[in-house]
């Protein structure tokens, strides 16, 4: 019986896709000029990562470990074709705003990482939850980072998420800043890896308090990563 | 379970396992392209509709617009379609891209004129410039496209044709002045290009 709470956890916060494993780190810079789109390209990543889990899981069997690379690779980028293909066709709308970021999954070695680490050796109930709570986790990353940069970037806190989530999401929507002259860097490139960083800093720094204050050795920090 | 074990360590199982899932995922591509194709071009259709309805006001056509196409070569000899709008058969504007080359890439402009060469509307519909700085382009981000309405190769004159900074009548945006200058070039080689073409476009056969 697999332990799905500690899965979540660890897909949520311990083994953070963005700011432990540091996996996926290209859409992460792309996508995260806002906080919608941070959200918009988590949840994107999610159901790809549900999908591509269960299906690795469920032909584990069946795969070799000779050639289980390619295959993945296959599957993945199947799926994310089919995907891109049905969005473009039936919810044209919804492909226009993220339409960019579902081409960008392939390159999110994430998806191929959480199919080798846990889905190939997992049964399909625990790699299900595996990839929901991996795709969470980066959710809440590029949600966080995005929110950082849009709101000294900007002066706002998830602009246009109505044009995401549907008109009934419109309430999210906050000027925080009313006529603020923006800060361009912050939506360029550099400031992401600026942010990224900083969030890092944060959270080890936590982590060190909380095991300092219960006396525990210090998590240890993945550094293993593509790009 | 013990024989797939005994088979998966064989040589043959490796290119034979490949084969099957390429020939799978190929075959569930085929389908999803043959499934999503018809209204993926649909969809584009839609779109190519509404932009075209934001440069063409309505009162300029009753026909379709996407069923009356002309192409004609630029000036370089690439064709470019041209959308005619019709009132009761008469051709009184056409619609039509034009593209020049702005801070990042290419910037291209959606364009209607009325038959006297009278601009209706622009829009740009792609680009790649800077967020924040060059993307005030959009409308979604600007008004500053709709400066270009009613305005046309004799008003202002040819040398007005420009931004501010290079003594034109169009402002240009503080930290951005290629990306404006370029849609300002962009739009007058339109008007250049529906003015050496007029008679072709108008004729209306």
């Amino acid at each position: 019986m697999a332990d799905y709470r500690s899965i979540m956890k660890d897909g949520l916060w311990n083994q953070n896709v963005v700011f432990t494993q540091m996996l996926g780190l290209c859409p992460t810079m792309a996508v995260t000029t806002s906080g919608t789109n941070g959200l918009g390209m988590g949840l994107a990543t999610t159901a790809v990562l549900v999908a591509s889990n269960t299906i690795i899981a469920s032909i584990r069997d069946f795969v070799s470990p000779q050639v289980r690379i390619p295959v993945y690779i296959s599957l993945i980028a199947t799926m994310v074709t089919l995907v891109d293909m049905s969005l473009n066709a039936w919810f044209h709308d919804l492909y226009k705003v993220l339409g960019l970021f579902i081409a960008l999954i392939v390159a999110n070695c994430a998806v191929l990482g959480r199919a080798e680490a846990f889905a190939a050796r997992q049964p399909v109930p625990a790699a299900v939850v595996d990839g929901l709570a991996m795709g969470l986790g980066f959710t809440l990353a590029l949600t966080v980072i995005g929110l950082v940069r849009e709101l000294v970037g900007a002066g706002t806190l998830f602009a246009q998420a109505s044009l995401l989530l549907g008109p009934k999401f419109a309430f999210m929507e906050i000027t925080v800043l009313p006529n603020y002259g923006g800060v361009l860097m912050m939506i360029l490139p550099p400031a992401g890896f600026l942010v990224l960083g900083l969030l890092l800093a944060a959270k080890n720094v936590y982590e060190r308090r909380k095991a300092a204050s219960a006396s525990a050795s210090p998590p240890a920090i993945a550094a293993a990563g593509c790009h | 379970m013990s024989t797939l074990a005994l088979w998966r360590d064989k040589l043959s199982y490796q290119p034979l396992s490949l084969a099957l899932i390429a020939m799978l995922t190929s075959a569930a591509l085929a389908i999803g392209n043959l499934a999503t194709h018809d209204d993926i071009l649909k969809a584009e259709e839609r779109d190519l509709q509404a932009s075209l309805a934001q440069v063409l006001p309505d009162a300029y056509a009753d026909n379709d617009l996407l069923k009356d196409t002309l192409k004609i070569a630029d000036a370089e000899g690439k064709p470019r379609t041209i959308y005619r709008a019709r009132k009761a058969g008469v051709v009184n504007g056409a619609v039509f891209q034009t593209v020049s080359r702005g801070y990042a890439g290419d910037i291209v402009v959606l364009i209607g004129v009325d038959a006297t060469g009278r601009m209706l509307g622009a829009r740009v519909i792609k680009h790649i410039e800077t967020p924040g700085l060059g993307d005030k382009i959009e409308i979604a981000k600007a008004k500053w496209i709709r400066d270009f309405e009613g305005k046309s190769l004799g008003d202002p004159p040819p040398e007005k044709w420009a931004v501010k900074k290079d003594g034109g009548v169009f402002d240009q945006f503080a930290g951005a002045t290629i990306t404006p200058r370029a849609v300002v070039k962009a739009v007058k080689g339109g008007l250049e290009f529906f003015a050496a073409h007029r008679e072709e476009i108008l004729k209306g056969d």
